[in-house]
């Protein structure tokens, strides 16, 4: 089985987010980066397919030079191969500009199943998984807390309000996968080593067939227009026990409509 | 002059950190409370390769550069120094001494299983009667029918009752002094060869040591380590690569006191202000932070001149010195700075306090390092 892995580069979860409020973008220069953990869970998920069941984990990661850091983290976990999205064109790509991107890169791969983060951990727009779907044309099953596949029957447990719903669906498909799904392994020291001995093929825009029209800031259909804070909370009510306490804490509460 | 590591460096060091963080420091507390040895844990140790980290990859190993292992060492002796040395006694000693002087067949038989973790391994130099002065040892070999006898002990060996296989000095001429030492590889099950009760030590609770006992141990010809007499040299050239890890281990602990220190002066108060905003406090911090940094720089260069394959004893005596002094100093002001809650257990500097201990002693004592720092220095001989 071969299995494709979309995965995102973002900054170490210790650092404070800059934006840029001339681009708008968050600010990725000069700051420490990592493979998005929740993208090394789909990693993950992955290995552990193919180490039951044969196959390959190639990973499709679209970013800036840096982002070689968490290719090398995915490699090092074990996956097969690497492709490495990277052209100053694609900076500044909407969702949609992603997702084209992406999916013209899976395209030159023989797959039979994708896998996605429900969202990053830096943007959480979860927009990317079902363009990609779309664009490729396979049926996305998303929310995933479990996955396996028996021959060519694919079936999550897909996460809902009160429980969870079984999908099940033929090869090929894409699944996203929740934070719950799994815990990941931490590379091994023989890992790390051999992951610099892996492919780590590079594309730019010219190689997927894309233009300004679809990709980068031109392309993008989305524009941020303002980024800001979010509001002060506002200050809390004290209530001060005097005798009436209990009954001012119900009549508070009785007041939002929460008993 | 190039201080970037290299990205390989950077993530070596970065999962050696990752794993300190998620599965030592807090969760080595109750093993080291009950004097128990972590196997769950070391065994993890040896599934993510760390315990094969100095053996060449045709061993099973990861190979690793000197300065990407002190790293590691680093890093896991800041989550818990009793993992820590357990690990890097098992790679600096035992596995570094057959790597270094093992022959082909003793290699294919002994490197493999030490490097998958499947089998700990420990180093015996020092005995009850001798450890400064090591070459005083008394340990007797003797060749009978073609086998080594062992008769004697050996005191303070870490991994000695939890270890499978350790490569052990022992007297094999009695004229001579230190040209009369061979060293040999043993295995557990050797008829006459057994370990002692683990010793109740001060810190380094959740780590194995005891004395290893020889008593007509039988030992095959060909478990001879090199040739015969030379087992004084190897050792030394053994305990040059030994004082570079215990000096990584003594910044890791350095770090993890100092760690400890900053977190608690964040969140305590008095007179209205937390620890972190009295000068006074301040300067312990900066004196501590500015002396682990040059520990860990001496203990990187010690490592760099190992790989560029010059003599580094010297800078390895200084780092080992030095870091150990620091660990030791850090320790002291950690608990310091937490008064009354750095007495007790329930805050991990208590812990690290007693652990900084060892790294003033083991692997030459800082007596020892003044001496091989100074001999150098006038030019004695």
């Amino acid at each position: 089985m071969n299995i494709v892995v979309c995965a995102k580069v973002v900054p170490l979860s210790s650092v404070t987010i800059q934006i840029d409020p001339a681009t708008k973008r968050m600010v990725r220069k000069d700051v420490s980066q990592e493979l998005d953990p929740q993208a090394a869970k789909a990693v993950e998920e992955a290995l552990r397919l193919t180490e039951k069941q044969g196959g390959s984990v190639t990973v499709v990661v679209m970013g800036g030079d840096d982002a070689t850091i968490g290719i090398r983290g995915a490699l090092a976990m074990g996956a097969t191969a690497a492709i490495h999205l990277s052209d100053p064109a694609l900076a500044g790509s909407d969702a949609l500009g992603t997702a084209k991107a992406l999916a013209a890169a899976i395209r030159k791969e023989p797959f039979d199943l994708v896998i996605c983060a429900t969202e990053s951990s830096d943007s959480y727009t979860g927009l990317v998984p079902g363009q990609l779907a779309q664009l490729l044309g396979v049926p996305p099953l998303t929310f995933a807390t479990s996955l396996t596949v028996e021959g060519r029957t694919v079936t999550i447990k897909r996460q809902s309000e009160g429980g969870y719903d079984v999908v099940t669906s033929e090869l090929p498909v894409l699944v996203t996968v929740t934070t719950g799904i799994n815990e990941p392994r931490y590379p091994t020291l023989k890992g790390i080593m051999g992951a610099k001995k892996k492919e780590i093929r590079k594309y730019t825009a010219a190689d997927l067939g894309l233009g300004p029209a679809e990709i980068g800031e031109s392309g993008a259909r989305e524009k941020v227009l303002t980024v800001g804070r979010p509001p002060a909370r506002p200050a809390g009510t004290v209530i001060k026990d005097e005798g009436q306490g209990g009954k001012q804490i119900a009549d508070f509460l009785a007041n939002l409509k929460l008993i | 002059m190039d201080f970037e590591l290299t990205p390989e460096q950077k993530d070596i060091r970065d999962v050696a950190r990752q794993f300190a963080d998620g599965e030592l420091g807090d969760k080595i507390a109750p093993y080291d409370e009950r004097h128990e040895f972590p196997r769950e844990i070391v065994r993890k140790v040896g599934e993510l390769g760390f315990l094969g980290a100095l053996v060449p990859a045709e061993y099973g190993g990861a190979g690793l550069d000197c300065v990407s292992y002190a790293l590691v060492v680093e890093e896991l002796n800041r989550g818990d120094a009793s993992v820590g040395i357990t690990m890097w006694a098992h790679n600096s000693l035992c596995a570094s001494h057959i790597v270094m002087f093992g022959s082909p067949a003793q290699k294919v038989k002994y490197l493999p299983p030490l490097a998958r973790g499947e089998v700990l391994g420990a180093w015996g130099l020092t005995e009850p009667g001798s450890g400064s002065d090591a070459a005083a040892l008394r340990t007797r070999a003797e060749l009978r029918d073609g086998v080594w006898m062992l008769n004697g002990s050996k005191a303070f060996i870490t991994n000695a009752s939890v270890g499978g296989t350790a490569v052990v000095m022992a007297r094999t001429d009695a004229e001579k002094s230190s040209r009369g030492i061979s060293a040999f590889v043993l295995e557990k099950g050797m008829p006459g060869f057994s370990a002692g009760r683990p010793y109740r030590k001060l810190g380094l609770h959740a780590s194995d040591t005891a004395e290893l006992i020889f008593e007509d141990a039988r030992v095959p010809a060909e478990n001879l380590l090199g040739q015969r007499g030379e087992g004084f040299g190897q050792a030394m050239r053994v305990l040059e690569g030994g004082r570079i890890a215990m000096a990584a281990m003594a910044v890791g602990i350095a770090q993890a006191a100092l760690d400890q220190a900053v977190k608690y002066m964040n969140q305590r108060t008095a007179f209205g202000r937390t620890l972190a905003e009295f000068n006074g406090l301040q300067a312990i911090v900066a004196d501590l932070a500015t002396e682990i940094e040059v520990a860990r720089l001496l203990t990187l260069r010690a490592a760099w001149l190992k790989d560029m394959g010059r003599p580094a004893m010297h800078a390895a005596a200084m780092a080992k010195l030095f870091a150990s002094e620091t660990a030791m100093k850090a320790a002291t002001k950690a608990v310091q700075l937490h008064g009354g809650a750095g007495y007790i257990t329930e805050f991990p500097v208590e812990r690290i306090f007693r652990d900084a201990k060892i790294t003033e002693i083991g692997e030459g004592t800082s007596e020892i390092q003044r001496w091989v720092i100074a001999r150098e220095i006038l030019q004695l001989t």
